[in-house]
């Protein structure tokens, strides 16, 4: 094993933990609680097709789906955006090619790896609240929801990666 | 067959996340029919014991909460006592014969170890199981009020799906009368259900206390739910029917876990009589 291995196992443990411990209580403003375990997504490697980044995503979100009772909604999400991860990294930057092995999205300009987490966020969020409500009626509130959420996430990851620069 | 390898290879991104998305969809359909969803719930032995260590730590804060409403229910069960005492003095003799003896419900206590509440489909998870003598099906209560219906157990835990879920269908009736409705949730607020299905015979009024009906082999008569708290009447029937529960499901620590031993009898005797 070496160390980027131990890393990535590191890292998928202890956000799952954080994930149920602390993040699935907060309930800010009633009923908001940051997905933040999809921080897993954004910091694995980027290699030409990979197929164990599918398999971990799924298991972790199998696991936050075990712990929080939901079925296989967060497994479904959090499959589905690395999966499309390469592509939506794609167009943000502008161009097919993909210098992978030494791309880290942290190379990237501010508003650029901004977007990347903007539009992975925000799909994994509207697939998560769209299968738990699974109704047109809901649609509104299924909204809302993937938009507040998203906020909340998408602070709490920029967060995190000041201090996963700092480190580097 | 040689380019049909080639093709699955040249694709194994793309049908391995096939693969895996139709895996996850079938996990959330399971989850949503009662009693198949063996495999992804907080009942097994990893995510029960993860809660259970949380939950340690988290009882200390809560002691305090938990003695006032021990000493309440304390107090409530001693006033039931003292009015048995009257009864008992009018009897000259008593007769004790084990044969006669019959229990009709065996309570299990367990503690809550996992809580949901703000979710569309609720769910809680106590640290009682198949060792225990649970099965799925059992109702579960506080001495406030009702809680929900046992629904996977494994050997040490099992998850209750809470009155808080929008498939939970819970036999409900009026303290006053005898008219019958279901209990349902429309995922609005956490203090709130709804009783469908209520007759427009029943005349009900706000502040009327709702008790769980005897209808069902779950829950045992009489077993206090909310008082209404607002309703609305359309064309003769009841449009809603609010109601404000007594439990604060936000906060739900110990439970007692409703063992109906008539329920096998019962059951058999319904589908008896439907088949004739």
């Amino acid at each position: 094993m070496n160390r980027e291995n131990i890393n990535s196992t590191l890292l998928f443990i202890g956000l799952i933990l954080l994930q149920i411990i602390v993040l699935n209580n907060i309930n800010f403003l009633g009923y908001i609680n940051p997905y933040f375990y999809i921080f897993f997504i954004f910091l694995y490697p980027i290699r030409k097709d990979d197929v164990s980044i599918l398999i971990l995503s799924f298991l972790l979100g199998l696991f936050i789906d075990i712990f929080s009772d939901s079925g296989g909604i967060n497994a479904a999400a959090t499959l589905f955006i690395a999966f499309i991860r390469i592509p939506v990294l794609q167009s943000v930057i502008g161009k097919r090619e993909i210098e992978y092995g030494a791309m880290t999205i942290f190379k990237l300009p501010f508003p650029k790896m901004f977007l990347y987490v903007l539009v992975l966020t925000f799909i994994h969020h509207f697939i998560v609240f769209g299968m738990e409500y699974f109704k047109w009626s809901k649609f509104g509130i299924i909204l809302i929801n993937t938009f507040l959420t998203s906020i909340f996430t998408i602070i709490l990851t920029l967060i995190s990666f000041t201090f996963v620069m700092r480190k580097r | 067959m040689q380019q049909i390898i080639s093709f699955l290879y040249k694709n194994k991104l793309f049908i391995l996340f096939l693969l895996l998305e139709v895996f996850a969809v079938i996990f959330t359909i399971q989850s949503h029919s009662f009693h198949k969803s063996k495999f992804v719930n907080s009942a097994n032995f990893l995510s029960g014991g993860i809660y259970n260590k949380i939950n340690n730590f988290k009882e200390f804060l809560l002691l305090k909460k938990e003695n006032e409403r021990l000493n309440e229910e304390n107090v409530y069960l001693k006033n039931l006592l003292s009015l048995e005492e009257k009864d008992i003095v009018q009897h000259d003799m008593t007769v004790i014969d084990t044969l006669n003896f019959k229990q009709k419900y065996q309570y299990t206590g367990a503690k809550v170890i996992n809580n949901n509440f703000r979710k569309n489909n609720n769910y809680l998870t106590i640290n009682k199981g198949a060792n225990h003598g649970l099965e799925s099906d059992l109702g579960v209560i506080n001495s406030k009020g009702i809680v929900g219906i046992t629904k996977s157990v494994s050997a040490n835990y099992a998850t209750v799906l809470s009155i808080l879920n929008v498939n939970s269908r819970i036999n409900a009736k009026l303290l006053n009368s005898d008219h019958y409705g279901s209990l349902s949730w429309d995922n609005n607020d956490y203090n709130v259900v709804q009783l469908l299905d209520l007759p427009i015979q029943a005349a009900i009024y706000k502040g009327d206390t709702v008790v769980t009906g005897g209808k069902s082999t779950i829950f045992p008569e009489g077993i206090p739910i909310g008082t209404i708290k607002e309703f609305k009447t359309l064309n003769n029937n009841y449009e809603y029917i609010d109601i404000l529960l007594f439990n604060d499901m936000s906060s739900i620590g110990y439970v007692q876990v409703i063992k109906n031993f008539d329920k096998i009898e019962i059951i058999n005797l319904e589908e008896k009589s439907t088949n004739e």
